[in-house]
C-alpha cells in the first residue's frame, strides 16, 4: 500500500520543475533532474511517513539526486543549448529590460557555490521555512542560516558587479 | 555585522517574513538607524522578487513529466513526445518505445554515465582524419565478431545508410568504471559531407531498460538508452531532431 498516490505528487511537479530550472540553469537538465526525482521518490515511497511534509520530502529526494549526479560529474553544466535559453528568456520576460535582469540573475545564480544557490532558492523562491530547508538539505538550521547569509550577500555582489559583457571588463579584486 | 539583538539571522528572517509583529518592529527601528543594513535588506527582498519574476513562469509551462508510477500512468516522456513529433515513425516503433519507457525503473546514473562516455569518445575520435577507427568497415564481419567477443555478448553495427551515414568502422574503448570491467565498443559513421556520428555500445550492470534520453555536452548531442544487457549512446554534432531520427532508426534495427 503506497504511502502517497501518484496524484499527490502530480500537483507538486511544477514546483519541483521550477526549483530544478533555477538550480541547473537549463530546461533539459532540470526536466531530467525532475523526472529522476519523481522516479526515485516513487520507488522509495514507502519511506515517506504519512502526515509529514510531502513537499519537503520530495525536495529532499531531489537534493539527493542532484548531489549524486554532481558527484559523478554530470553533463548538465554545459547543457543549455543557446537557442533554448534565448527562447526561454524571450518567453519569460515581457520587456527587454526585464529580460536583461532575468538573464543577469540566472547567470549570477549559476556562479553561486551550489550549497548557497540551493538555500537561496529553497528559501527565496520556494519559500520553505528555515526548519524545512534544514530538513530538505539534512543540515543543522545554523548551517542553513550561515549559507543563506553568505549566498544572499554573494548574489548581491554579483548582481551589482553586473554581467561582464555589459561592462566589458570586470573588476578584478 | 550588527550590534544588539538584531543580528544577521534576524535580518534574514525579516526579509522572509518569519518574524512576529514585535520582532519586526524591533528590526524596523534598527534599520532606521543603520542605513547599510537597510540597503542589504532591500537588496535581499529584491532578490526574492526577482527570483519569482524569473522562474514563476515555469509553473505554468506545459510538461509531461509524471510520477514514476509506470504501472498506473502511461509513460509520456516529454523527450519522446518531442522526438516523435519531429519524426515520422510507424506505430510499431512507437509501441516498442513506449514499451521500453513503460518498463521504466531506470538507473538514472548509469544512463547519464554512458552519455558522458559517449560524448567524450565522440570528441576524442571523430576529429581523427586518418585513424578514426581501429578496424574499418571493409572488414565488418571481423569487426563485429571481434567487438562481440571482447564485450562478451553479441553486438551489431546497425546500418545508418537510410539516414545517409556509412559505417566507417569501429574501435574498442577501455571499460568505464561504473559499468563493470567489460570493454566498450564504438562504431563510427560518416555522411557524404564528412559529418560523423558515433554509436557507443557497452554492457550495463543493471539490465533495466530505459526510455530514450537526451543530453548534450558543448556542441555534442547524445541520445542514449539501455536495452536489455546493453547500453547505447548515439553522439553527433547535428541537430537534435536529426539525431533523434537516426537514434530511432538504430533502435528499430536492434529491436525488429
Amino acid at each position: 500500500m503506497p504511502a502517497f498516490t501518484a496524484a499527490d505528487i502530480e500537483s507538486l511537479i511544477p514546483r519541483l520543475r521550477r526549483f530544478a530550472r533555477a538550480l541547473t540553469g537549463s530546461r533539459e537538465a532540470a526536466d531530467d533532474l525532475t523526472q529522476d526525482t519523481l522516479e526515485r521518490a516513487w520507488a522509495k515511497r514507502e519511506l515517506w511517513q504519512a502526515g509529514t511534509n510531502l513537499r519537503a520530502w520530495l525536495f529532499a529526494v531531489m537534493h539527493g539526486v542532484f548531489v549524486n549526479g554532481r558527484r559523478r560529474g554530470r553533463l548538465t553544466e554545459s547543457l543549455d543549448a543557446p537557442e533554448h535559453a534565448a527562447r526561454e528568456r524571450a518567453d519569460d520576460a515581457a520587456s527587454a529590460e526585464t529580460a536583461i535582469a532575468v538573464r543577469e540573475l540566472r547567470e549570477a545564480l549559476l556562479r553561486l557555490p551550489e550549497e548557497q544557490r540551493q538555500i537561496v532558492l529553497l528559501v527565496g523562491l520556494e519559500q520553505f521555512s528555515y526548519a524545512e530547508a534544514a530538513e530538505v538539505l539534512s543540515v543543522p538550521i545554523g548551517t542553513v542560516m550561515s549559507r543563506l547569509a553568505r549566498g544572499r550577500e554573494r548574489l548581491r555582489q554579483l548582481l551589482e558587479e553586473g554581467s561582464p559583457d555589459r561592462h566589458g571588463l570586470r573588476r578584478v579584486k | 555585522m550588527t550590534g544588539g539583538p538584531v543580528n544577521e539571522a534576524r535580518l534574514h528572517a525579516y526579509v522572509d517574513g518569519a518574524l512576529s509583529d514585535g520582532e519586526r518592529a524591533e528590526v524596523d527601528a534598527h534599520l532606521a538607524a543603520h542605513a547599510d543594513d537597510a540597503a542589504r535588506v532591500g537588496a535581499y527582498r529584491a532578490q526574492n522578487e526577482a527570483l519569482h519574476r524569473a522562474f514563476d513562469p515555469v509553473l505554468d509551462e506545459p510538461h509531461s513529466l509524471h510520477p514514476g508510477a509506470a504501472r498506473h500512468v502511461p509513460p509520456a516522456r516529454w523527450r519522446w513526445s518531442a522526438a516523435l513529433a519531429a519524426t515520422f515513425v510507424g506505430g510499431a516503433v512507437i509501441g516498442a518505445i513506449l514499451h521500453a519507457g513503460w518498463q521504466g525503473q531506470r538507473t538514472g546514473r548509469a544512463a547519464v554515465a554512458i552519455a558522458r562516455q559517449a560524448a567524450l569518445a565522440h570528441a576524442a575520435y571523430t576529429p581523427e582524419v586518418r585513424h578514426p577507427v581501429e578496424v574499418s568497415a571493409s572488414d565488418e564481419q571481423h569487426l563485429v565478431a571481434w567487438l562481440s567477443k571482447r564485450l562478451g555478448t553479441p553486438v551489431r553495427a546497425p546500418s545508418l545508410v537510410s539516414a545517409g551515414y556509412q559505417l566507417l568502422g569501429g574501435r574498442l574503448l577501455p571499460p568505464a568504471g561504473e559499468a563493470g570491467s567489460a570493454p566498450v565498443a564504438l562504431f563510427m559513421y560518416e555522411n557524404a559531407q564528412g559529418k560523423r556520428l558515433s554509436l557507443l555500445v557497452r554492457r550495463e550492470p543493471s539490465s533495466s531498460d530505459t526510455a530514450f534520453r537526451f543530453a548534450a555536452q558543448g556542441s555534442t548531442r547524445v541520445f542514449y538508452w539501455i536495452d536489455g544487457p546493453l547500453g547505447y549512446a548515439l553522439a553527433g554534432e547535428i541537430g537534435k531532431d536529426e539525431l533523434s531520427a537516426v537514434a530511432l532508426g538504430v533502435y528499430r534495427q536492434l529491436n525488429p
